[in-house]
This record gives C-alpha cells, structure tokens and sequence, in this order.
C-alpha cells in the first residue's frame, strides 16, 4: 500500500488570549490520497486554521503543534522556512475565499499568474505567456490575451475566483486546498466555479480538500467528509452516507437545511446541549 | 512579469492626432483651469485676509509721527482709498505682471526679495524630504515586517523622538557637536564668508550654481553648510513618513492578497515589497507631499538656529513689521507650493494606482 498524500495527527493549533491560550483546532487526525475531502463547520470550528496550518501559514503568535503532518513523507513541522516556499504553490497550493481581497490591486492578473509560475520554475517569457493564456482557457476564460491585461477591479467575482485557480494550479501541485472558494460568489457562478475545480483535479489526479460551511456542496463534490465542531471531527464518513450520520451535531444541521417542496413552517435550531460543545 | 499595457490603438484617418493625444490634451486643459482657478482663489484668500488684519500698513510706512495730510496722502499713494474689490482687482493684475509691490523692511520689490530667499529654503527643504524618504521608507517597511521585535521598537523611538524633540535645540546641539567640535560640517549660513558673493546666482540654489559655473571648491564647501540644517529637518519628516510607512504596511500586511501570495511561495522579501509596499505608494505620496510642502513653507526655528536666509524667517521679519506686501508675496509663494506638489500627487496616483486612471 502506497503511503498517503497528506497524515495529519492530532493537529493542534492555538492562539493566545488576555486569559490563557485558546486552542482553535483540538486534535484532529485524518488522512488524504488523491482525493476529494471534504472539511463542513460552522464559522470558528477551526477548518480554516487546518487548512492554513497544513502550508504552515499560521503566524507568530500563533502556535501548531502534531504528532505528525507529514505531506508526501515530508514533515511540514520540521521544514525551514525556506523549504516551505518550495513546497507553496508548487505542491501544496490554496484557494482563497474572495477574489475581491485575495488578489493584488495594482498588479495584472497576467502578472499575479505568472509569479506563481515563475516562482518555481525557470521558463522563457514566450513560454510563461503561453502557459498562462493555457491555463486561464483551462479555467474557461475565453479571451484569456485581453483578461491578463486586466486588473483585479476590472473583472467580475466569478471571474476573479477562476483567475485565482488558474493562479494557484498553474504550478500543477500535487493538493489544493480550497477554503470557502464559493461563498463570497453568486450562487449562479457557484456552481459553475465548483465544476472547473472538480474538473481539473479529477483530470490532474490531485488531492483536494474543499472546505466549506455548505453541507450539500460538499457532499456533491467530495468522497469524504469531515464535519467539524469547535476544533474537533465529530464526524467522518463517506459523502453518500451523509444521511446515515450519527453524531448530534451533524443530524442537527442537517435538519436544519431546508428542502424544496417541504411544509416546515419553522426550521430546527441546533440543540448544543445534546453534545459536549462549546 | 512584464504583458504589454498598450493594446493596439483603432485606426484613425491620417491628419488627425491619436485619440491618446486627445485624451492628454483634454486632461492637461483642464489640469490648467483648475490651477488657474485654485490660483484665483489663493488670490482672493490672502488678498482679503491681508485686508481685514487690524495692522495699518500706511502706518507702517508713515511711522508715527506723521501728520494727518501726510497719512492721506501716503494712503492715496497706496491706493488704498479705493474700495477693496477695485484694489483686489488692481493687485491681481499688478500680481501676473509679477510685481508683488516693494518690501517695506528691505526696501526692493518683493519679487525680487522672494527669488532670493525662496531658492535657499527650496535647496534645504528638497535635501531634507530626500534624507526623509530616503530613511524614513525604508525603516517603516523594516519596522511593520519585524513587528513587535527590538528593532521595531528602536525605530519607534527615533519616531517619538522626531515628534517631541524641539528643531532648535536639535540644530544647536547638532552645531556644537558636528561643528564647534568636531568640525565635520560648516557653521551657520549658507557659506564660508570668504566664498560669499563669489558664484553669480543663476537659480538662487547655491549647490547647483556652483555646478553650473564648475566651482567644485564652492560647491563642497555649501554641500558642509548644509548637510546639517538639512539633516534636521530630515529627521524631523523621516520620524512622520517612518511612523506612516510602518502603519500603511501593517495594514497591507493583514491584507488577503499577502497570504495569497505567500501560499504562491513567494519569497518574503518580494512579499513585503511588491505585494504590500506597491499598494501603499499612493497613501505614501500623499504623506511625502503633504510633509515636502511642510519644509518649503520654510522653518523659522531651524533658519534662524543656522542664520539661513530662508522663506520662514523673511516671512516671519515682513509679519512683525506688517510689511503686507512681503507677507502676502510669501504666503503666495507657500500656496503656490501646495498647490504643485498636490498636482504633482495627483498625476502620480494615475500612473501608480490602476484604479485612479
């Protein structure tokens, strides 16, 4: 058996605080191949913090400790900064929540491309463009010459968050995390933004760990998934058996989505007493 | 990475400029009917706020003990008999034909008194804003990239410093230690005495007229005399443009496009500069030129430590002698000033912030 993508054991981060440090995520384990996963939470169960720890993003005075988070036999705790940025964008890449702010303002959209390429591979000027023209038709931008010349505030939300996963594949990494890539977008382009991300992992056969709040999309375009609650996995199950899930937490926001046709008059509110939450 | 900015332009019949040259010519006319108008209203502003100051300038000119007729008379002469909006309109007039009128304290026409004294506080002040930016940059990017660490906290001091030390004891202390004893740099004034009056004025700034004339023996001894006054006042615009720099970039450094480009794996080195310094350029301009036209308004204090023959102190000598015609001659000038380097910082935003064209 090949040894997986990405090992992480009880992951802990944790933050300091006016009274004492507040660990974000408590422990958490799992592991990855070359799949989907899927991390589901509400805001504050610390998915974001897993997925930035795991590029070891987390800054001072921040604090992440494992028993192992090991990527491609790689332990991302052991490595120099320096041999971090060599692992960045070229094999562990992330997409970013809104396109709005995670882009630079005074930079082409050509430009912010070709850094992430030319970061980690040496290439000619007619080679990069020519890469980067690919990659943007990869994300089905149709007049890829005119939208490099753009700048961010020129083009739309949907376009943007493509642009940023043009920017972050272009490297071809081995896992892409995408940490909410949807939720600052119409839910018209949602789906549309989903579809390219699932298409181009599925085609490049890369690890992929969407985190989201949107239990259904998950479930649509993951194997797997963890739901996450006040730093800790209460559940892991496969994304068909979503309906079979056990734990309180998870039955709970899942009566809690509304269903076409339906003749609820009142949603259910989560009941945290039912578990040891927060 | 450079893509080409410019796309192709569309055909234009020949004979006709490009629709680029078009559009420049509409923005520079309107560029200068807005000066113009600013112009205009500086005008007014000082003309009036001149006129309303309970200073008699025909006293200042009769004295004392003059004699009712010989008041009237020196008053007519001045034509300030005339009702205000008719000597607003002659003064306007008498201003684009670049008489400001004569100087009572010195006793030649303002015009002339401000080509002089103007180029020296211009000589000092650009030296000083260039050891500021120069500086003050640089140490502000330093300290917003190691925040919280000992260096941040050393240039947080030279910062608290630049804002609560007082200008003149700073040059005093600077000319006991750099001058009387060590003897690094020249004294007061703009010259040695024996090099006075020896390079014809061309611009009025020494430094370059002695350029221009090859007198290199004059030129280093100006570069001594003024690499102290100009020291200070730097230091004083480093501590406002370091303290400025350094929260403009914790500001951009808390941004999402930093970690963006961090997960790029971009190094850190480029992360600071290109990602977080390039945005904040603009805000940086605002702050250089704000702090440029601070100096140029001339320091009284540090002119008259060093026996500078500045804007500031002529200002402040023409104010206490309400010599008007000198004290409005000047405050045309500051305008002046303000009002180019605001224009300066516009045009500069439109090439910096792609969002400002």
């Amino acid at each position: 058996m090949t040894s997986p993508l990405l090992e992480v054991e009880n992951l802990r981060v944790s933050f300091p605080t006016h009274s004492g440090r507040v660990e974000v995520v408590k422990g958490l384990s799992f592991t990855l191949g070359r799949e989907r996963l899927g991390i589901v939470g509400e805001s504050g169960s610390g998915k974001s913090m897993t997925g930035r720890s795991i590029l070891k993003l987390i800054r001072k005075p921040g604090e992440v400790t494992a028993d192992t988070l090991r990527f491609d036999g790689i332990d991302i705790l052991d490595q120099s900064e320096k041999q971090m940025r060599a692992v960045r964008g070229a094999r562990i890449s992330m997409v970013m929540q809104d396109p709005k702010f995670s882009l630079n303002p005074v930079m082409t959209v050509g430009e912010q491309i070709a850094e992430a390429l030319v970061t980690h591979q040496k290439l000619g000027r007619r080679e990069v463009q020519q890469r980067i023209l690919d990659m943007l038709h990869a994300v089905r931008i149709n007049d890829p010459e005119r939208v490099a010349k753009l700048y961010p505030h020129e083009v739309s939300g949907g376009m943007g968050q493509r642009i940023m996963i043009a920017m972050m594949l272009i490297p071809e990494p081995e896992l892409l995390i995408a940490d909410e890539p949807t939720s600052a977008l119409d839910v018209s382009v949602q789906a549309q933004v989903l579809d390219i991300i699932d298409d181009l992992v599925t085609r490049k056969g890369m690890g992929l760990i969407l985190i989201s709040h949107d239990l259904a999309l998950v479930s649509r375009y993951c194997d797997r998934i963890l739901v996450m609650n006040a730093g800790r996995v209460v559940e892991e199950c496969a994304a068909g058996q979503l309906e079979q899930a056990q734990h309180p937490y998870t039955r709970g926001l899942l009566a809690a989505m509304p269903v076409i046709d339906e003749t609820r008059d009142e949603l259910p509110v989560l009941d945290r007493t039912q578990w040891a939450g927060t | 990475m450079a893509i080409d900015q410019q796309s192709a332009p569309p055909p234009l019949a020949p004979g006709f400029p490009s629709r680029r040259m078009q559009r420049v010519a509409v923005d520079l006319g309107s560029f200068i009917v807005t000066l113009c108008l600013t112009f205009l209203g500086l005008m007014a502003i000082t003309f009036f706020i001149g006129r309303v100051i309970p200073i008699d300038p025909v006293l200042s000119v009769v004295g004392d003990r003059a004699t009712q007729a010989q008041y009237d008379a020196a008053k007519i002469a001045m034509g300030l008999d005339q009702p205000l909006w008719q000597q607003f309109i002659s003064y306007v007039g008498n201003v684009l034909t670049g008489d400001l009128g004569r100087s009572i304290s010195t006793g030649r026409p303002v015009a002339e008194d401000l080509a002089r004294f103007f180029p020296a506080t211009f000589e000092m002040a650009t030296l000083g804003i260039i050891i500021g930016v120069a500086l003050g940059v640089p140490l502000g990017v330093t300290a917003a990239a190691r925040q919280g660490s000992w260096l941040d906290q050393a240039i947080r001091v030279v910062g608290l410093l630049g804002y609560s030390v007082p200008a003149f004891w700073l040059g005093l202390v600077g000319l006991a230690i750099f001058y009387a004893r060590l003897q690094w740099v020249g004294g007061p004034g703009r010259l040695d005495i024996f090099y006075d009056g020896l390079v014809e004025p061309v611009t009025g700034m020494i430094l370059i007229d002695a350029l221009i004339r090859g007198e290199t023996d004059i030129f280093w001894n100006a570069v001594s005399h003024i690499i102290l006054p100009a020291s200070v006042l730097g230091f004083f615009s480093l501590a406002y443009i370091a303290r400025m720099t350094r929260s403009f970039m914790l500001d951009q450094l808390s941004q999402e496009f930093v970690t963006t480009a961090r997960v790029k794996g971009v190094p850190e080195r480029i992360v600071i500069w290109r990602h977080a310094f390039n945005p904040i350029r603009v805000p940086l301009i605002t702050v250089i030129g704000l702090s440029y036209a601070g100096l140029l308004e001339g320091s009284v204090m540090i002119e008259t430590v060093f026996s500078w023959p500045g804007l500031g102190s002529y200002l402040t000598t023409a104010l206490l002698n309400a010599d008007m015609n000198a004290v409005l001659g000047a405050t045309l000038v500051i305008g002046a000033v303000f009002i180019v380097i605001n224009k300066v910082s516009d045009v500069l935003y439109r090439v910096l912030d792609p969002r400002a064209r």
